[in-house]
């Protein structure tokens, strides 16, 4: 392997890992902050590609165009999960809870492939076509502007949790819910901002990745796995050990994809994430 | 408790032999009732690890795979008995279950289940691109003068004995082990998995026990339903559907009951086969719509399940007719 070709591997490892990183943020955030796994996290990713697929084709709006309203959308569907559903099963067992984001799961996926068919479906004509040069690299220019359109949002996330009052009293209930809610802060509320953060977060990665992934029923599991695995390394509840682990998993995926047939190039991925578990529980930076 | 068993096994049998003669020999109904005892098989399986011990277990595809993929291969290309690989499939599949339980059981809630979930899909791509086993395309079983020792049939009624006997063994096992010391272990370490180790309970040798009978149990469906289609490939044998049923139907009839998964077969199963022939066939996947609303209704409403839904009723009814009084 030549240097050219390594870096070419580690650039385009690193886009996409910034993109990993930003579908990971909204997980950490509420499994930190509930101490809930969504297991149809992805299903929202999926539902982000599906409008800004039907804009682009329906209206002819680019992806990059119908963002806004793909945020919201995807916002508002995560906030009424949260209304309706999750809020409901805040004191339920933990198996309860499970079972409910799990049959979302199940829910979401075949619905949409009862709807739109099984079909892989790709943008027709997105504005952002042909590749880049970037540091003697050659990058997608649809996957260029994801990864910084990716990394603007996670860094505006970041700016938000930590230099605003909304922010910081989320930050706070995360840390501790009883000392939060005995300063004041109304901890219901503070769910319903997180899903709303993870619905919008998700409404971005959406549209951005649209353009140069296949758009398809399961294509939120996918994203599901790999966030898992990111969360896992990143410490559960660290948005800063998202940022890192979603960097590293995308250059060790590119890596892997080099050396494997392209079917099985998620395998170590996946499995990466037993690994972790067991010699490093707390992840990165997490502090459990 | 023994006559109990024994009135159960006489019933189901009784109500299985009787059923193809109540319908006629409906092909269709025969079909859907094959359907039923498979994944009714499949669930009770997963109930012994999920609803019992409390792991939440998404890789049993992962083990009916196996099982039909051991059965296979061993018949196709060495000549062994399909029966004999039944059985080799079901060892095979509890030692993957070694494999995976080791390190994954030692893990807290949620992260055996993504943990087990992931496996699941690393072994489902794994199979796509192994040539040895047929990879993409599967692998076809030839067509055998029918008859038991071939595990070949032309008419579908042996295949509904067999898949109706297969389901027997599994829920008799539960059931036999629900009358033992073990199920209170099961149990003690479902509710607190520390405090059971503080009594003394070998909490780590229990879970690997009962993920390799869970896994045994689930391979032989896999290696009946091999023999039934004659064709196998990884998207129909080791699809991340197949894990999932496992664990929805028992959520639905109610998990660590032994008629829980049942129920849970003997409802979605005909409903989930009837709306995907209403609403716009196979692909469409109208069935597990249905199933994953029921799921969540029931999280919110019912977390118990089904099972002990009419005698709650009733109950319910008496108090308010006392209460009336």
């Amino acid at each position: 392997m030549t240097r050219s070709v390594l870096l070419q591997l580690i650039v385009s490892g690193l886009i996409t890992g910034l993109i990993y990183a930003l579908v990971s943020t909204g997980l950490t955030l509420i499994w930190g902050l509930m101490n809930l796994v969504n297991f149809a996290h992805g299903e929202y990713l999926m539902l982000a590609m599906f409008s800004a697929y039907w804009l682009s084709t329906l209206r002819h709006w680019d992806p990059l165009v119908s963002l806004p309203l793909t945020v919201v959308v995807v916002a508002l569907l995560s906030c009424a999960t949260y209304a309706l559903l999750i809020r409901r099963l805040l004191t339920a067992s933990v198996l309860a809870q499970v079972f409910a984001t799990f049959g979302l799961m199940v829910f979401l996926q075949n619905g949409v492939q009862f709807l739109f068919g099984p079909s892989f479906r790709s943008i027709p004509n997105p504005w952002l076509e042909g590749r880049i040069r970037l540091f003697g690299t050659y990058i997608g220019q649809a996957q260029a502007v994801a990864g910084a359109g990716a990394f603007v949002t996670t860094a505006a996330l970041y700016w938000f949790m930590r230099h605003t009052d909304l922010g910081r009293a989320l930050d706070a209930t995360s840390q501790d819910r009883g000392a939060a809610a005995a300063m004041g802060i109304d901890t219901n509320k503070m769910f319903l901002l997180a899903w709303a953060i993870n619905g919008a977060l998700l409404g971005v990665a959406g549209s951005l990745i649209a353009s140069s992934y296949y758009v398809h029923p399961t294509v939120g599991q996918v994203f599901s796995l790999i966030a898992f695995v990111v969360v896992a390394l990143g410490g559960f509840g660290s948005i800063e050990g998202a940022f890192i682990a979603g960097m590293l998993i995308g250059v060790f995926q590119t890596l892997c994809g080099f050396f494997l047939p392209s079917q099985i190039q998620l395998v170590p991925v996946y499995l990466l994430y037993i690994v972790i578990v067991l010699v490093r529980p707390q992840g990165l930076l997490g502090s459990r | 408790m023994r006559r109990d068993l024994v009135a159960f096994v006489a019933a189901a049998v009784g109500f299985g032999l009787i059923l193809p003669l109540i319908f006629g020999l409906n092909v269709v109904v025969i079909d859907v009732m094959i359907l039923v005892f498979v994944y009714a098989s499949i669930a009770s399986a997963w109930n012994l690890i999920g609803g019992y011990v409390g792991q939440f277990a998404l890789s049993n595809a992962v083990f009916y795979g196996v099982g039909a993929y051991t059965s296979t291969i061993v018949s196709t290309r060495y000549g062994i008995s399909p029966w004999l690989g039944m059985l080799l499939g079901g060892f095979a599949a509890a030692g993957v279950a070694v494999v995976i339980g080791y390190p994954c059981l030692r893990l807290g809630f949620h992260y055996f289940a993504i943990g087990t979930f992931v496996i699941g899909e690393s072994v489902r791509l794994l199979f796509l691109s192994w040539d040895f086993i047929g990879g993409p395309l599967g692998l076809f079983i030839p067509v055998a003068p029918s008859g038991l020792s071939a595990f070949q049939f032309q008419e579908h009624l042996p295949y509904y004995y067999i898949a109706l006997a297969l389901m027997l063994v599994t829920v008799t096992t539960t059931y036999v082990i629900t009358r033992s010391r073990l199920v209170f272990y099961m149990r003690a370490i479902k509710g607190d998995p520390e405090a059971a180790q503080s009594v003394g309970i070998d909490v780590a040798s229990i879970r690997l026990r009962v993920f390799c009978l869970t896994a045994f149990l689930t391979a032989l469906p896999g290696t009946f339903m091999a023999q039934y289609v004659l064709y196998i490939d990884p998207q129909s044998v080791l699809d991340t559907q197949i894990s999932i049923l496992a664990s929805l139907l028992p959520i639905l009839g109610g998990i660590g009951t032994v008629w829980g998964p049942v129920l849970g077969a003997v409802i979605l199963i005909p409903l989930g086969e009837v709306t995907r022939v209403a609403l716009g066939g196979s692909g469409r996947a109208a069935d597990l719509v249905i199933f994953g609303g029921l799921i969540m209704v029931l999280a919110l409403f019912r977390p118990s399940g089904l099972s002990g839904l009419p005698r709650d009723i009733l109950g319910w009814l008496r108090r308010s007719v006392a209460e009336a009084t």
